[in-house]
């Protein structure tokens, strides 16, 4: 870290001991993640459930001083510290509660769950805060380092995390598979760091963006004289996306996803489709509207055929699964090309979507994945789809959370998933109008298109725990008071957000003025 | 009698008997359950003849309730009911009552599950009629299909899983792409330099009464402070006047096809009516008759509500592609749906195994040509005729469903060639299965003849060949109708099975004498209807057609459109 600093800057100081103000949330879960290991030795044995409760804890302090460093500093934002490397403004703040949101459910539906598994250890729940504290960073960072080095403290801790039921074979096969294929994808993505960094001259993203923009809108230049460094530039820019399309399973980059999710344990793939992904898409969003908003015309094409892409064929894959793991996981697929629309849109609309659907994703993911941990028992595994059989005969409460998650996963009206998707699609359409392409409204009309797909699977999980009358099995489901604490909270934040969103809107605009700022810096 | 949020009471009273039965009531009180839910079906009713005090004289958007709710966005609870919508939701309420009670004996399983969502069905329906901001139209809109969704597939027949997903997939397809145009034509409110041009006699006139208008003024002036667009129906529809300042522009076609979908698909028109007869044969009684009796009227009420005002140049259209109009399209369409409904119907009579049901279903389909090509007539007496068709088909369509469904629940078939001379032993049943069938031929003295004969009149003054070819379709319905009658009801028992079936119960009677006695009133004496409808019609045919004599108002000061006095 020391290393770092002096490279930053010419300067012989560290960094001002009030910089540290920005970073509270990520000390508080640091800390408490080493906190964690250390009681994992401490505690008697068969006591590792008190490390998730004190891990909770962690994640719920941490969680009070985002919000007390908003409300405190709300009004000065951004803030930058670090030399630059660190900001601070609504866009960090919204994704940071929306990751410890991700954790603290995580956490509350894995206590029961590794109990049922036999791998009730303290270390579990302090690699889930040490990836939030990588999370953090992403959408705080400013600087392709210290995003590039919270990658991957997230990604090494999932790695783990992927293949944390070690007497499970299928769970060691899926920590294999993500962990190569996650390793060469961050190859690619520094590489194209590399290139970025070449250019510019420097690994500050406010630095890029203007380097970037003096070199395409350099004045005096018309359209004719070709931009020196252009093919560079473009170079670098598709190596990060690819890199970055990897970590948010877009297609073409989506393979690992389905054998991950699959093989991982329940909670850790609710994490991953959740928290891994939000943290990627505000990698995303502040490499490719702050660093290079000012190439908006060259990736926004390309973002959109991905996002084409990614949408029908996470829609159409998931059709045909029987595993619902498998059937979530290209649903989550799906769910990345629709948070894409938000990125390609860049405007009020579409970042209020991004965030808004973020959240509401976290909450109906992780509850879908909730009610599944449920069915979960000794020698029943009950990740088929069919396991849901007549659950509403059996548990009509639980039933009625998994259709409240599923229909907001297809988004209708009433449920947070519609407002989330209201304002990506309307982003979508501003943009077109804005620009005169009408490739934006094709790209809407797909991608609402293929919702109807979706509802199709979603429905199916509806259907076989309303529409058979048999139950699939008579035993009890394994439930315990946190998980039903994080499915309660995830049924009404969904219905909430449905209802009357405006408070979650508000929340979502601080991003935008974040977003906003560089993209004047964009047009300038 | 006067009851403050009157339409926000009707819409939501069922969603609180709703609660209440899940809250105090248990899986295994099927008897309480069911005599509560009617009850509370009673009570709705009840409830909802307040607004029969709708001011007839002074017409309009009446019953207005605005209140902040997504400032954001713009988008406003506010609920307000024309005389179109009033007779739409007193019908909702009085089905409901019917499907309720038709379902005592029907329904043998899961009940308290089934009146449940029998109330939120109702709940999500009569806020369709009652939104006047689009953004509530639409969440109703949409949230109205979950509930059908489960009705059939868990209490319908053999295919239930695979007509509920069907029904519901649909539909949806329309409901999504119609979510696009939603957002466009929203975001086309924020352009000032478009929004200025509105007259605001369009408006007014729009409104049809002072509060109407000084609620769209509010409305504007909050969204004007807020930033945001205008979600409110009213100004919607007067944003149509401006759209095409020339010749119909594309956007509009557009838009006019994005919205025409989603309500096409619920009517449904021609092409896209596959999943109705699907939905029909294997939903249960009381879901077919919510099904035939309201949900399709969504459609229709869609078009008379949004595509007409809210797209005029584009619903008059003559030219957009070259001799073909947009709405040549539609008047195709329901000219098409009327004669193949009504062969597919008659196919049903034939076929050896036909199924009754199936061929109401396809009657529905005929029937619902009849209201767009009344629709898209765009003159008083089309207009007039379609939407009094659509109480009308509300009405015969629900009480032949429940005919069907009296001898199912007895024989457990609806095959036609099971039956044969049922009128010696089902006298009664037989009575009223001929005054129903005899009021969807359109017999004289009964509802549909008045509201086929305005639909065709008002074809016939548009375009005399539509109305030939209408006529067409109105003569083959005659013809399967009366020979069902007759292979069903005359003759001699043949089939021993038949021989003792017992004759409509006294709850029975008590469900379809209302829907006879409806059939005659408005048979008889349908001014009071009309007048509902009148001022309502009149509106719109104003606002897609500003030149065109109005029956009772001012001569136009230009040149009149059609020189022919309607």
């Amino acid at each position: 870290m020391l290393f770092m600093f002096l490279l930053q800057a010419n300067t012989t100081d560290l960094f001002a001991v009030r910089d540290l103000n920005l970073i509270v949330p990520e000390i508080i879960l640091t800390v408490a993640a080493c906190v964690a290991l250390v009681m994992e030795v401490l505690l008697p044995n068969q006591k590792s459930r008190w490390v998730g409760y004190f891990a909770l804890g962690g994640v719920l302090l941490a969680a009070a001083s985002v919000v007390a460093s908003w409300v405190t500093y709300g009004a000065s934002f951004p803030l930058a510290g670090f030399y630059g490397m660190v900001k601070l403004d609504g866009f960090a703040v919204v994704f940071k509660l929306i990751f410890l949101l991700a954790a603290a459910l995580t956490i509350a539906v894995s206590l029961r769950y590794l109990d049922v598994e036999s791998e009730q250890r303290g270390e579990f729940y302090a690699l889930v805060l040490f990836a939030a504290t990588g999370m953090m960073f992403l959408a705080s960072g400013y600087d392709l380092i210290v995003l590039f080095i919270s990658l991957e403290l997230m990604a090494l801790t999932f790695y783990v995390l992927v293949s944390y039921t070690r007497r499970e074979r299928r769970s060691n096969e899926a920590g294999m598979k993500y962990f190569l294929l996650g390793a060469f994808s961050s190859g690619v993505l520094l590489y194209g760091m590399s290139l970025l960094f070449g250019i510019a001259g420097s690994t500050n993203l406010g630095d890029i963006g203007q380097s970037v923009n003096s070199i395409l809108h350099a004045p005096g230049m018309d359209d004719a004289t070709p931009v020196p460094l252009r093919p560079m530039l473009l170079l670098g820019m598709i190596a990060v996306a690819c890199g970055l399309f990897f970590k948010i399973s877009a297609v073409p980059f989506h393979m690992w996803a389905p054998d991950a999710y699959e093989g991982a344990p329940t909670p850790v793939t609710a994490f991953l489709s959740t928290g891994s992904k939000a943290a990627s898409f505000a990698l995303f969003a502040r490499i490719f509207l702050e660093g290079l908003g000012g190439m908006r015309d060259e990736w926004a094409p390309l973002v959109g055929v991905v996002a084409a892409i990614t949408i029908m064929v996470g829609n159409w894959a998931a059709v045909t699964q029987t595993n619902s793991k498998r059937l979530l996981a290209y649903s989550s697929v799906s769910n990345a090309g629709y948070l894409l629309l938000g990125i390609i849109a860049a405007n009020r609309y579409g970042y209020v979507g991004l965030a808004v659907y973020l959240l509401v994703y976290t909450l109906m993911n992780i509850g879908a994945f909730g009610v599944i941990i449920s069915l979960h028992r000794r020698g029943v595994v009950g990740e088929q789809v069919d396991d849901l059989k007549g659950l509403a005969q059996k548990d009509p409460v639980m039933a009625a959370a998994m259709a409240v998650f599923m229909l907001s996963l297809g988004g209708l009206p009433l449920t947070g998933g519609f407002i989330g998707k209201w304002f990506l699609f309307g982003g979508l359409l501003q943009r077109g109008k804005e620009e005169g392409k009408n490739w934006y409204y094709w790209l809407a009309l797909w991608a609402i298109i293929n919702t109807v797909v979706s509802f199709y699977y979603y429905v199916r999980f509806i259907r076989v725990m309303y529409l058979d009358d048999r139950a699939a099995d008579a035993r009890p489901l394994s439930l315990s008071p946190a998980l039903r604490v994080a499915l309660g909270v995830a049924v009404f934040g969904i219905i909430a957000v449905g209802v009357y969103p405006q408070p979650f809107i508000n929340l979502a605009q601080s991003i935008v003025s974040a977003l906003a700022g560089a993209g004047a810096v964009a047009a300038r | 009698m006067n009851i403050p949020y009157l339409l926000s009471v009707v819409t939501w009273l069922p969603a609180v008997g709703a609660v209440i039965i899940l809250a105090i009531f248990k899986r295994d009180q099927a008897g309480a359950i069911k005599k509560f839910a009617t009850a509370w079906f009673g009570l709705v009713f009840l409830v909802s003849l307040a607004l029969v005090g709708y001011d007839r004289g002074a017409g309009g958007f009446q019953f207005l309730e605005d209140c902040q709710w997504i400032p954001v966005i713009g988008a406003r609870y506010q609920m307000g009911a024309d005389g179109v919508a009033v007779l739409l939701i007193v019908l909702t309420t009085l089905l409901g009552v019917i499907a309720s009670l038709s379902s005592w004996e029907y329904i043998q399983k899961r009940e308290k599950e089934y009146y449940v969502l029998l109330l939120l069905l109702q709940a999500a329906v009569v806020g369709v009629f009652a939104s006047m901001d689009l953004f509530l139209f639409y969440l109703f809109f949409e949230v109205s299909l979950v509930p059908m969704y489960f009705l059939i597939g868990i209490w319908g027949g053999e295919r239930r899983l695979y007509a509920a997903i069907k029904f519901f997939l649909y539909t949806l397809v329309g409901s999504v792409v119609m979510l696009l145009g939603v957002l466009k034509i929203y975001f086309m409110t924020q352009d000032a330099a478009l929004v200025s041009k509105i007259a605001q006699g369009t408006i007014d006139s729009l409104a049809g009464n002072s509060q109407a208008s000084a609620l769209v003024a509010s409305t504007r002036a909050a969204a004007a402070a807020n930033g945001t667009g205008v979600f409110n129906i009213i100004f919607l529809q007067s944003l149509g006047s401006v759209l095409s300042p020339g010749a119909v522009t594309t956007l509009e076609v557009l838009l006019f096809f994005a919205f025409a979908l989603g309500f096409a698909i619920k009517v449904p028109m021609f092409p896209f009516h596959t999943w109705l007869p699907d939905a029909h044969v294997e939903a249960p009684t009381a879901g077919s008759v919510i099904l035939a009796g309201i949900l399709l009227k969504l459609g229709t009420y869609g078009f008379f509500r949004f595509n007409l005002p809210m797209f005029p140049a584009a619903s008059k259209d003559l030219s957009y592609f070259g001799r073909f109009g947009v709405r040549h399209v539609m008047i195709t369409l329901a000219i098409i749906g009327i004669i193949y409904g009504a062969l597919a119907a008659m196919y049903f009579v034939v076929k050896r195994d036909g199924d009754v049901k199936k061929l109401v279903a396809y009657s529905s389909v005929s029937s619902m040509g009849i209201v767009m090509l009344g629709l898209f007539a765009l003159n008083p007496n089309g207009l007039n005729g379609a939407v009094l068709h659509m109480i009308n088909h509300g009405i015969y369509s629900a009480a032949l469903f429940l005919l069907v469904g009296i001898v199912y629940e007895r024989r457990h078939t609806r095959n036609v060639s099971e039956f044969g001379g049922l009128s010696h032993v089902m006298p009664g049943y037989a009575t009223v299965f001929l005054v129903m069938a005899m009021t969807a031929i359109g017999l004289p003295l009964l509802c549909v003849f008045i509201s086929e004969f305005l639909a065709m009149r008002g074809a016939f003054e548009a375009q005399p060949v539509w109305a030939a070819w209408a006529a067409l379709g109105i003569i083959l319905n005659a013809g399967y109708m009366l020979w069902l009658y007759q292979r069903m009801f005359f003759g001699n028992i043949d089939n021993p099975k038949n021989e003792k079936l017992k004759d409509m119960s006294g709850r029975e009677w008590a469900y379809m004498l209302p829907l006879v006695a409806l059939s005659l009133w408005i048979g008889v004496y349908p001014k009071p209807f009309i007048d509902f409808i009148q001022k309502p019609v009149n509106a719109v045919v104003r606002q897609v057609r500003p030149n065109y004599p109005l029956p009772g108002a001012p001569a136009p000061t230009q040149t009149a459109e059609r020189t022919a006095k309607p």
